[in-house]
């Protein structure tokens, strides 16, 4: 039984390419025009997200494979987001208990560019 | 029970019959061939080891109570007299992007049996992941020659530097091999290997599988390391 391969037109290569340098220079302007706080790492989710999309669902082909292979596949890693819910917690614990215990940091940086 | 069900060929019925029916089925379950399917899983694994360290990194970063480095000071380049935050690493992105582009058009190339195209467009892809690596070895001496060791450095947290240089360590090593991989196919299919085992060029959607793997990676390392 042999595979379909990849017989879509061009076309829709060509277009998710030019979206992955767009949605790319979206992220970078994140930091260029210094947004901060919960908007910062909205916007860098949502467009990393946006961009592994594209790349999985179109360059990997994943959106035209069987909803079976589809889903043996894209469904373990949703038990990564339990380890990433446990651990920020237990790294929030662990922080705080180290203020309490030692007290606040008195590190002093240096600023990158100098020495 | 119909025959036409146990079919691994059959099309697939819509929705979660179709779900079932493949999952049912005693000979082979997807009907997907073999060397894609096991790409997928080992790329499924690779997501975990790479998830891994990253949240391991969250987890370093989050309990520390030092300041972290910032990523935009600590990655810009002096370029024209300005100090342009992360500059590098856009272009680092950029190539990355180009080169799941040309990998793309390979794929398509090989299933259209154009051996040369497909040569070609697979060389352009190892050389952008050559010059890739090559950039983070430029990046990775640059912090080393700034003090930015595993156990310390100037600019802020400890971890910084064990993170930083164990995640694109790792990224780096899957771009070189992938690098190596590609040449290997590449020349395979110039030299009419594939043509002798009967013309398929599955293999080229295989390779190609990989890397985009390795651009993927590369997009969460950008957002979570870089950007955060």
């Amino acid at each position: 039984m042999a595979a379909e391969g990849q017989q879509h037109p061009l076309k829709i290569y060509y277009m998710v390419w030019i979206l992955l340098f767009v949605v790319s220079f979206f992220s970078y302007m994140v930091d260029i025009l210094q947004f901060h706080g919960m908007t910062r790492w909205t916007l860098i989710i949502v467009f990393m997200l946006v961009k592994a999309g594209f790349i999985i669902a179109i360059f990997m082909h994943m959106k035209w494979e069987r909803l079976a292979f589809k889903i043996a596949i894209l469904g373990p890693p949703v038990a990564i987001l339990v380890l990433i819910s446990l651990m920020s917690l237990e790294g929030g614990y662990v922080e705080n208990s180290r203020i309490q215990n030692y007290g606040e940091s008195t590190f002093e940086a240096e600023t990158p560019g100098h020495h | 029970m119909s025959e036409a069900v146990l079919d691994s060929g059959a099309a697939e019925a819509p929705g979660t019959k179709g779900l079932v029916e493949d999952w049912a089925r005693d000979k082979q379950v997807f009907g997907v061939p073999w060397g894609k399917a096991m790409m997928w899983i080992f790329l499924l694994s690779d997501t975990f080891i790479f998830s891994c360290f990253i949240v391991g990194y969250m987890s370093v970063r989050i309990a520390s109570t030092d300041p972290w480095p910032v990523p935009s000071e600590v990655f810009a380049l002096t370029m024209f007299g300005h100090s342009i935050p992360l500059v590098l690493i856009a272009i680092m992105t950029f190539i990355l992007i180009t080169s799941s582009g040309t990998m793309a058009l390979a794929v398509n190339m090989g299933y259209r049996k154009d051996r040369k195209k497909t040569f070609w467009l697979m060389v352009a892809t190892a050389v952008l992941g050559a010059s890739f690596v090559s950039m983070q070895a430029f990046e990775w001496s640059k912090l080393i020659s700034e003090g930015v060791r595993p156990w310390a450095n100037p600019f802020g947290a400890a971890q910084f530097g064990s993170s930083f240089f164990m995640i694109t360590g790792f990224h780096g090593l899957h771009v070189s091999a992938g690098v190596i991989y590609l040449l290997v196919i590449a020349f395979r299919v110039k030299n009419g290997f594939y043509e002798k085992r009967g013309g398929k060029y599955e293999i080229v959607e295989i390779a190609g599988l990989y890397w985009h793997f390795v651009d993927l990676v590369w997009v969460f390392i950008f957002a979570f390391f870089y950007l955060w």
